[in-house]
């Protein structure tokens, strides 16, 4: 075994994407194929429940069958092994390319426990007497999140990260409709989430962006020109998405508060914060936690999530309904007497699986260990920024601001220079060494820029391989065009057109849709 | 299909020998004296290379002897002369007559290599000499000058060709216009930069092989004009005067009123009527209405210039009408953030109001949003 191991060079992985043209379930239904033959009914059972549906009451009986695929189990255990082939997730490559998802092994025992009969098999309309168990983890994840935030009040209800920055804004406006004030402006900044300018506008705010200085630091200066009487509320990111921690953050909120407007916290990029820097010590008012991400909830694969929202327990009234509550009298209940809510922002009360994820992973880590999650999540970043600017042609932006928190927003703009290959083109070459890597939010200010965020699950090993891909295809680039040029090799999709982006025409929005429109791989159908 | 190819043979001569540009015969002259070499025909060939194979049906429109004939004869390319230069050294004219041929024959794309004095002499030709007519003739510069500050060129000569060759196999969908810019070659060569708009040009939306475009992903800079010019129509209040200054993106609050306006010049409108049009400093002061009226501009391309630079009919007088408080920038976020960390410009000729005009503007970038800058002078 060891003159074999000897003799392959491991240091990179070679790999080629798998590629089936693999139709959905549904065109693979056999009318009548089964993959599980029921049993026939012993006539003693029959003679019991008789057909075992006309029991049932007829408002619950269907008309029809469902329209289920007709599979075998073969069949059906090809088909999705076939899809898996053509993942590329977490858990088959090195995943640090997807920087701000805070992508991270996701223990799989917690997985066992949201999937769990006694999670799953619950109904969002049962009754909350026989749904005391859930109701207890969602309670007692809320006073996790107290102690992580420092606030006093949460809600599980929102089902993202922008759709918390979507429940802060609904509770901002209750909070200036219940106090009879006519405040129409929001104030992000230019490096925080794209959704802290869109949610507020969704909910009917104008939003100023304050743009960066020299030093990556939002502008101070800008915001005191901006702030002023109409100014509803801040919601800031921090450290935002170059990785940047904004030092400078309780002036902000000082100077907010003097102005009368509320603090909105987006805590999205927490990953290296838990148990050092807390929502209420920043001088916030409310404050988002991505459960999904951090919290041992798979991010990127659009769900299931939670963006649960903290606030100070002055704006609890203004909270989305219901909130989870405890007593000794009703022990857990919904409580939906909120005199100023904003409503709901979503159905139900917010997504127990997730939930319970995220609070077997905190219970399991401890405070301490919250802590050493932070503290090696920084580690890995600082170590991985050390590596890739090394690396010829890589850069990072605002270079005089070291180090980082858990993420770091570099640049190909020398490489770029240098061989006229930038991001887009490593993002292309990329996949032929079996993983893929994300360049930036727009607007793209920083120039060919990529996004890289190690967060501690990965080992010093994962980390130098990821970094020494980067480092090959940069070597490419200068010493290699073509192979550049014409990469990737070993993946499915070539070139993407982002032109498609841009018109409407060519969108699809379903598998039968798609098949409306094209043929194989993107091929339009002739008309 | 007939796609005219034109090369300015004289163009990027200065670059080398120091002269910052080769507009006018005296600066070609001395370009010359100083051992200049063309170096348009080189940059033109690995255009045409990248651009092959072309599809047979291919044909292209050209120009007699140096101006792009003798290179497609070299390449064994398809074509016919429409235009002949009656002199061996070329001029702006001849760029201009032999557009006018290639569009008169048929040609459903230019391609041209030169720099921004080609791309001001192409831009003047298919305007027609109407100021502010849009053309709809595409182009695709091919960046062989000097000055390359116009948006309507290549990030290099090749991704010039991989740009035509999509546009022969129909995977072009969509235009947009791009801004023709050029600076005075001898305030340049005195150490001043004293940039202009020039027009627009309409070009292939392309990110990858047009110069100037910052991004790569989803927001579209026509989609964002359209956003702005919407949200500042929807925000205009009645009796008030407006003075739209000149540019695209002030452009699209008048399409967004449904007005007719000069891209260039300042219209005037109030209650949703038109006030005046393409307006003169004298015709400005006799509008201006103090303290009920707004001033709406933009910045210029690269330099961000908002006031000085091709709008010198909003004079100080005009400005101090209006009032420093009651002017509204509005920029598409890829023009503001082709600025990144650099100011807005105020070149008034006046320095105190440059100063009163200093500090920061909320620029409006979209619907309902505004993004902080500081603006210098």
């Amino acid at each position: 075994m060891d003159k074999i191991a000897g003799k392959r060079d491991t240091s990179l992985s070679r790999f080629h994407q798998a590629s089936w043209n693999e139709p959905i379930i549904y065109e693979l239904s056999v009318p009548g194929e089964r993959g599980v033959l029921v049993p026939q009914v012993s006539e003693k059972a029959a003679a019991e429940v008789g057909d075992g549906v006309s029991s049932l009451p007829a408002c619950m009986r269907r008309e029809k069958a469902p329209d289920l695929p007709e599979i075998g189990q073969p069949q059906l255990a090809r088909h999705y092994n076939h899809l898996a082939q053509e993942n590329l997730g977490v858990d088959s490559n090195i995943d640090i390319g997807q920087g701000t998802c805070t992508m991270k092994y996701s223990p799989k025992v917690n997985d066992r426990l949201a999937s769990c009969p006694k999670v799953a098999g619950m109904h969002p309309l049962q009754p909350e007497a026989t749904a005391q168990g859930i109701l207890e983890v969602i309670h007692r994840l809320g006073g996790l999140f107290r102690e992580i935030s420092g606030l006093d009040c949460s809600s599980i209800q929102p089902g993202g990260g922008a759709h918390g920055i979507l429940a802060m804004a609904s509770i901002v406006r209750a909070y200036w409709e219940a106090k009879g004030e006519e405040r129409d402006t929001i104030i992000t900044t230019f490096f925080s989430h794209p959704a802290d300018a869109a949610a507020p506008i969704v909910k009917g705010y104008k939003a100023i962006v304050l743009p960066p200085d020299e030093e990556g630091l939002p502008d101070i200066e800008a915001f005191k020109a901006a702030l002023n009487e109409h100014t509803a509320a801040i919601f800031m990111t921090n450290p935002e998405d170059t990785g940047i921690f904004n030092r400078r953050i309780r002036e902000f909120t000082r100077l907010a508060r003097e102005a009368g407007a509320l603090c909105c916290y987006d805590q999205a990029n927490a990953n290296g914060l838990l148990g050092i820097t807390r929502t209420a010590e920043a001088g916030f008012d409310l404050s988002f936690f991505n459960l999904h991400k951090t919290f041992s909830s798979p991010h990127g694969c659009g769900g299931p999530a939670v963006g649960i929202v903290t606030c100070r327990r002055e704006l609890r009234d203004y909270m989305p309904v219901p909130l989870v509550e405890h007593s000794p009298e009703r022990g857990y209940y919904l409580d939906f007497n909120l005199p100023h809510t904003c409503g709901k922002v979503k159905s139900f009360w917010g997504v127990a699986p997730v939930a319970v994820r995220a609070y077997a992973w905190i219970m399991s880590l401890g405070a301490e260990g919250l802590r050493e999650v932070s503290r090696v999540a920084i580690l890995n970043n600082n170590y991985c920024m050390k590596k890739i600017l090394a690396i010829k042609g890589a850069s990072i932006s605002f270079p005089e601001h070291k180090p980082r928190i858990e993420q770091a927003r570099y640049s190909w703009q020398k490489l770029k220079e240098d061989t006229g290959f930038g991001t887009a083109d490593v993002t292309r070459r990329i996949p032929d060494y079996g993983t893929h890597y994300w360049s930036s939010h727009e607007p793209w200010v920083i120039p060919e820029p990529f996004t890289i965020e190690p967060s501690e699950s990965y080992s010093k090993a994962d980390i130098d391989t990821y970094c020494d891909i980067l480092a090959s295809i940069a070597r490419e680039c200068y010493e290699e065009p073509e192979v550049i040029r014409g990469a990737p090799h070993n993946s499915t999709v070539h070139h993407i057109s982002h032109d498609f982006f841009d018109d409407p025409e060519r969108w699809v929005l379903s598998w039968r849709n798609y098949r409306q429109k094209y043929t194989g791989y993107f091929q339009p159908r002739k008309k | 299909m007939k796609v005219g190819f034109l090369v300015n043979p004289i163009a990027g001569m200065g670059g080398g020998v120091a002269l910052k540009g080769t507009d006018g015969a005296e600066t070609l002259r001395r370009a010359r004296e100083l051992g200049a070499v063309p170096r348009a025909f080189e940059r033109a060939a690995l255009a045409l290379e990248a651009a092959s194979p072309l599809s047979p049906d291919v044909t292209f429109l050209a120009c007699g002897g140096g101006m792009g004939a003798e290179l497609l004869r070299k390449w064994g390319l398809p074509f016919e002369v429409v235009y002949t230069p009656p002199f061996p050294d070329t001029s702006s004219e001849d760029t201009r007559r032999a557009v006018w041929a290639m569009r008169g024959a048929g040609a459903a794309l230019l391609l041209f290599a030169g720099g921004d004095g080609t791309a001001r002499d192409v831009c003047a030709a298919l305007e027609g000499g109407a100021a502010g007519e849009r053309t709809s003739l595409p182009v695709i510069g091919v960046p062989a000058g000097v000055k390359i500050h116009s948006a309507v060129y290549g990030i290099t000569p090749r991704r010039s060709g991989q740009l035509l060759r999509k546009f022969m196999a129909g995977q072009v969908r969509d235009y947009t216009q791009a801004e023709v810019m050029d600076i005075d070659e001898e305030a340049f060569r005195e150490g001043r930069v004293d940039a202009r708009l020039y027009g627009y040009l309409t070009v292939p939306r392309d990110r990858s092989c047009l110069q100037d475009r910052k991004s790569g992903g989803m927001p579209v800079d026509s989609y964002d004009r359209t956003a702005i010019g919407a949200w500042v129509a929807k925000e205009m209040r009645p009796g008030r005067l407006y003075l739209v200054g000149s540019g695209s993106t002030t452009q699209a609050v008048m399409d967004a009123l449904r007005l007719s306006g000069t891209l260039l010049g300042v219209d005037a409108v109030k209650d949703r009527r038109l006030m005046g049009s393409d307006l003169t400093e004298r015709q400005l002061l006799e509008l201006v209405e103090p303290g009920n009226t707004t001033l709406i501009v933009t910045a210029t391309g690269g330099q961000g210039h908002l006031l000085g630079r091709g709008n010198q009919q909003l004079s100080p007088a005009v400005l101090r009408a209006v009032g420093p408080g009651n002017i509204m920038v509005i920029a598409t976020p890829e023009k503001l953030n082709g600025l990144f960390l650099r100011p807005l410009r105020v070149d008034t000729g006046d320095a105190e109001l440059d100063r009163a005009l200093c500090g920061y503007a909320a620029v409006v970038t979209g619907w309902s949003r505004r993004q902080m800058h500081r603006v210098a002078c």
